[in-house]
């Protein structure tokens, strides 16, 4: 219990996956003009990428593992991704249409966020148990939502100053927030020692 | 269109299209993951855009020509099983001929497949153009992608590590800035890169980028 804590804790402040790993940063350049947006993306974020590490473990350790196909893994991988979004979406759809109209667009923005596939990889290269997979992705999916939430909030409040020179709006003003909040959880660095 | 000419004026055009005015990183904004990861080093920028390069022409090649044959509804689906087919091939290549390359560059052979460049340049082209112009797209948009990876590679190998592929080319009393091979260099680097490729090219308005 005490090394799944440790993991969580590490998956968002000192192996942060948007700052660290500087993954999921397409969503993230484009999503994080205000904190509405940001939040809504993170939310869907955190339910799909937990979602598709608990199928893809079962799937790689007991169907590809055993049958020797693990070439095919990232294959497989992306497909139920873009599978298990598919199925959120039409059960949001079906039963919960607030939910949708709110977390709707979203999710089809979802199959191509590289953290919800780096997050399955990871599984695999790191050789993590099913429990600290979900804990990892949960964590992962979590830190990539606190990294997203500070540069949207830095962004709004820029927006209010509205000096910023013009080559340097939009995209390349998120890389100079990102890279000073980066540096910030650098800091954290050596706080829970896990990989 | 006429065959008479090895390679005309719209080849031309779609091939410097790629890395000039539908710069795939600096204007559309799009792969940006990996060219801030993989680009702590020269060798790695450099496996990272041959790969890249390799599954995007792979990819315009077998896409136009099957563009008659995919259903509309499951047009996303097949590309990403054809982009992740190649991508395997390039994991493979890695680890046969250059371990080394494909131990540092870990996770982030497999996330070519969610690099939204080839995903967005299959559904922006290849779907609809013929293969020989998909084909010049692809090698534009890859010389686009790697020359930007290997350049901002350079600045961090020589800053971060003080080498050059491997080589020495500081001097002995270099005071290493170990903070350009972490993530926090390389956000500052592609955002100044941007900055300078927009100042330049004066399409800064803001609002017209991609999202």
């Amino acid at each position: 219990m005490a090394h799944l804590l440790t993991l969580f804790i590490a998956a968002i402040l000192t192996h942060n996956i948007a700052l660290t790993y500087l993954l999921g940063m397409c969503p993230f350049v484009s999503l994080s003009r205000t904190r509405k947006t940001a939040f809504g993306m993170s939310v869907a974020v955190i339910f799909v990428v937990t979602l598709t590490a608990a199928i893809n473990w079962p799937i790689y350790h007991l169907i590809l593992v055993p049958t020797h196909s693990e070439l095919i893994y990232y294959i497989v991988f992306i497909i139920v991704i873009a599978a298990t979004v598919q199925l959120v979406e039409m059960i949001m759809e079906r039963f919960f249409p607030p939910l949708q109209s709110a977390f709707g667009i979203f999710l089809p923005l979802i199959t191509v966020n590289c953290t919800v596939l780096a997050v399955s990889v990871f599984m695999v290269l790191r050789e993590y148990s099913f429990a600290a997979t979900v804990m990892f992705a949960f964590g992962s999916a979590v830190g990539w939502m606190v990294a997203i939430m500070i540069v949207a909030a830095i962004n709004e409040r820029l927006a209010l100053v509205g000096n910023v020179p013009k080559g340097l709006r939009g995209t390349a003003i998120i890389m100079i927030i990102a890279g000073i909040i980066a540096l910030a959880f650098l800091g954290f660095g050596g706080m829970v020692d896990v990989k | 269109m006429s065959t008479k000419q090895l390679f005309d004026g719209e080849d031309r055009k779609i091939l410097k299209t790629g890395y000039t005015r539908e710069h795939p990183i600096f204007v559309v904004g799009l792969g940006i993951c990996s060219a801030l990861a993989v680009s702590n080093k020269v060798e790695n920028a450099i496996a990272m855009g041959v790969g890249v390069t390799f599954v995007l022409i792979a990819t315009a090649v077998i896409i136009s020509s099957l563009r008659s044959l995919i259903p509309q509804r499951a047009r996303i689906i097949t590309y990403m099983i054809a982009i992740a087919s190649f991508v395997i091939i390039v994991q493979k290549f890695l680890d046969a001929f250059t371990p080394a390359i494909s131990e540092a560059l870990g996770p982030y052979v497999a996330l070519i497949i969610t690099n939204c460049i080839i995903m967005g340049r299959a559904e922006a082209f290849y779907v609809t153009r013929s293969v020989r112009h998909s084909v010049i797209d692809a090698v534009g948009n890859g010389i686009g992608y790697s020359y930007t990876l290997i350049a901002i590679a350079a600045i961090r190998e020589v800053l971060g590590f003080g080498t050059l592929l491997g080589f020495q080319v500081t001097p002995d009393g270099w005071e290493k800035w170990v903070v350009m091979s972490m993530a926090p260099g390389a956000f500052f680097l592609l955002g100044t890169a941007i900055w300078i490729s927009r100042a330049i090219t004066e399409r800064s308005s803001g609002e017209e980028e991609g999202e």
